[in-house]
């Protein structure tokens, strides 16, 4: 396996563990997961909704809702500094600054109450020292950087529409040239044709600074266009990562098999797309073994005994399935 | 802006018609000869028949109303059917105790009420949160007359150390104003709390902790201006009934406002008086709602824009 030299990493998470303490039991949302990314580099989260990628993404920002979210275990490096034991004041420094985030629905993550200008420059001011107008300039050219007329500074969000809005975030979490942007769904709630506009604004902009990027998303076609590398989760574990080509064209995990195969593909004209059969499993009750061996057509009994361990194909690419031990074990999936 | 104020205020106008019109029919209907109870035991039927042609109460009603109504737009709410001497008199002796007393009680009432709330809040299912909601829960279930009286007799008459009654110097405004105040900051309390409950849960708090906001920051700026209509709202309704006369508490604390005014005139079927109180009641309750709504407009700038339609 490649170990990766700490000191080229943005973000170190070694075996993230995140409950939802609830009156109802417990929400086991993030399950040992371990990303090693490096500076200016996109790692795509992937995975269906509920399985723990939003709780990772704010974890490192430390913005897990406490309660009910506990970080049971763990650690998570950010640019070197140890994020669980950095005190309040260190890590609002770090918010926004070192690292942002992109929420998924525009519609409510800008407060209605203040305009659009006023929460830009808000960031700039507290993050760089400068005075109340040198932020209100600076923010109105990150309006004119996500291209949104500088005239429109004084306008409340309600002015905006949702891929406007969005932009807003956009130009909100990239003011003050962090060094990872967490973008958590940042095109879902969006109309697709605003969906690829925002993505090549995020593009054009990651690559002008120079950012390092988590992008959460359901769609492998975004994970595609913008990643580098890929993590593909389940029940709040990684159960396959590697490379873009590793992932997309020597695919090893049966669920990883199961996205895929629930794509439409344009050459291959079938009349129904095969979906994965069942449901997630319940999260305040995952089964003992491989979470995925109740769905999961190539498993055996030996799969619900004991959870998988990390099997490393290649020097990027690893896969959590216990069928490999077996040496002639293959998917169904060609490799590309 | 200005163009929607004129219009409410244009609307005072029906609204004003229909109380009068309301308070007029019940009192007429409510049992007992005006002119006889005026008149004075030992009258006997001419002396009433003549009062009763001088006050025009042989006419209908409806024509009374008219009559009242008329006057009322020039500006003339007639003399109390009691002391003979203008309605207004009264009113402009009672009104700046009841005002006074209403800017006390408020101003104890949200001094209490916003802090609890708001720490209450971000403090969810803390002790200080616990223990708060408990108390708040008296608060609001404790009657008004019942809290005064309890402290008359512990600060007045066992410890002396404030006047049980009327409205000299500073130090008779304490118990009333607290007695008034303490029951609103009670409802307003839980007011502010469930508010700010909602919006510290709302997506756009947590962007402004992803941007760095400091925690005081994003509670007192991004949380409770989003978190205040409702509460802006629970303040005007308290502060508008208080202006209407607490009329339990003033007659425990023998205040002389506005609301003992209208409870004595009722008594002693002083139409003229009940009715000029009631119309200085409604415009004030109006004008502190009218108040409320143009504050609404520069607490959420989408209200703003909806009345620049």
């Amino acid at each position: 396996m490649a170990q990766k030299n700490p000191k080229d990493l943005i973000l170190d998470i070694k075996d993230l563990v995140i409950h939802y303490e609830t009156d109802d039991g417990t929400v086991e949302a993030v399950n040992g997961i371990d990303i090693q990314l490096e500076y200016g580099k996109t790692l795509g989260l992937v995975g269906e909704t509920g399985s723990g990628k939003t709780t990772t993404a704010l974890s490192v920002l430390r913005l897990v809702p406490d309660p009910p979210g506990v970080i049971k275990n763990g650690s998570i490096f950010l640019d070197g500094k140890d994020i669980m034991n950095l005190p309040q004041k260190e890590l609002e420094a770090v918010r926004g600054h070192l690292a942002s985030m992109i929420f998924q629905d525009p519609m409510t993550s800008l407060n209605p109450v203040f305009t659009v200008g006023d929460q830009i420059s808000e960031v700039i001011a507290l993050h760089e020292n400068c005075s109340k107008k040198e932020a209100d300039e600076k923010a109105g050219d990150m309006l004119e950087v996500v291209g949104i007329p500088r005239e429109r500074f004084a306008e409340y969000p309600h002015q905006f529409s949702g891929g406007m809005k969005q932009r807003v975030v956009i130009a909100m979490a990239l003011a003050c040239n962090p060094k990872l942007l967490l973008a958590d769904e940042p095109t879902t709630a969006l109309d697709v044709t605003i969906q690829a506009q925002v993505l090549e604004t995020m593009k054009g902009l990651r690559e002008k600074f120079g950012s390092a990027m988590i992008m959460i998303t359901h769609d492998l076609g975004i994970i595609a266009e913008v990643c580098d590398e890929v993590s593909v989760v389940y029940a709040g574990q990684i159960v396959e990562h590697g490379t873009l080509v590793d992932v997309f064209n020597h695919t090893r995990h049966p669920y990883t098999e199961g996205l895929f195969g629930s794509l439409p593909n344009i050459e291959i004209k079938r009349n129904r797309l095969s979906p994965i059969p069942g449901l997630m499993p319940d999260p305040t009750d995952l089964p003992k073994g491989c979470c995925f061996a109740p769905r999961c057509k190539y498993a055996t009994p030996d799969c619900e005994k004991a959870r998988p361990a990390k099997k490393w194909l290649s020097d990027t690419h690893y896969v959590r399935c216990s069928r490999y031990d077996e040496p002639n074990f293959k998917i169904e999936r060609e490799d590309q | 802006m200005s163009r929607y104020v004129i219009k409410r205020l244009v609307m005072l106008i029906p609204v004003l018609i229909g109380v009068t019109f309301l308070v007029y029919f019940i009192i007429s209907l409510s049992p007992g000869d005006t002119a006889a109870m005026l008149a004075g035991e030992d009258a006997d039927a001419a002396t009433i028949e003549a009062l009763r042609h001088e006050l025009g109460l042989d006419q209908p009603v409806i024509i009374q109303y008219a009559r009242y109504m008329l006057n009322l737009l020039q500006g003339d709410m007639g003399n109390s059917y009691k002391t003979g001497r203008p309605v207004t008199n009264m009113i402009v002796s009672c009104f700046p105790n009841t005002a006074k007393l209403a800017f006390w009680s408020i101003l104890v009432a949200v001094g209490i009420a916003l802090p609890i709330g708001i720490i209450s809040a971000t403090k969810q299912y803390s002790m200080f949160d616990n223990v708060g909601m408990v108390v708040a829960l008296i608060g609001v279930a404790t009657p008004n007359f019942w809290l005064g009286l309890m402290m008359i007799i512990l600060f007045s008459l066992n410890l002396g150390w404030l006047p049980s009654g009327g409205s000299k110097g500073w130090s008779s405004y304490i118990m009333p104003a607290i007695t008034l105040g303490t029951g609103d900051a009670a409802l307003i309390t839980r007011m502010t709390r469930s508010s700010m409950l909602e919006v510290i849960r709302a997506d756009y708090i947590r962007t402004a902790r992803a941007k760095g906001v400091p925690e005081g920051k994003v509670v007192y700026q991004h949380a409770l201006r989003n978190a205040l209509i409702p509460v802006v709202t629970a303040i005007g309704l308290q502060f508008g009934s208080l202006l209407g006369g607490a009329t339990l508490t003033e007659t425990v604390f023998a205040w002389p406002g506005i609301g003992r005014s209208t409870v004595d005139s009722i008594k002693t079927k002083d139409t003229t008086q009940v009715l000029g109180n009631i119309v200085v009641l409604t415009i004030t309750f109006s004008c502190v709602n009218l108040l409320v709504d143009i504050l609404y407009a520069f607490i959420d700038p989408r209200i703003k824009a909806q009345y620049k339609k």
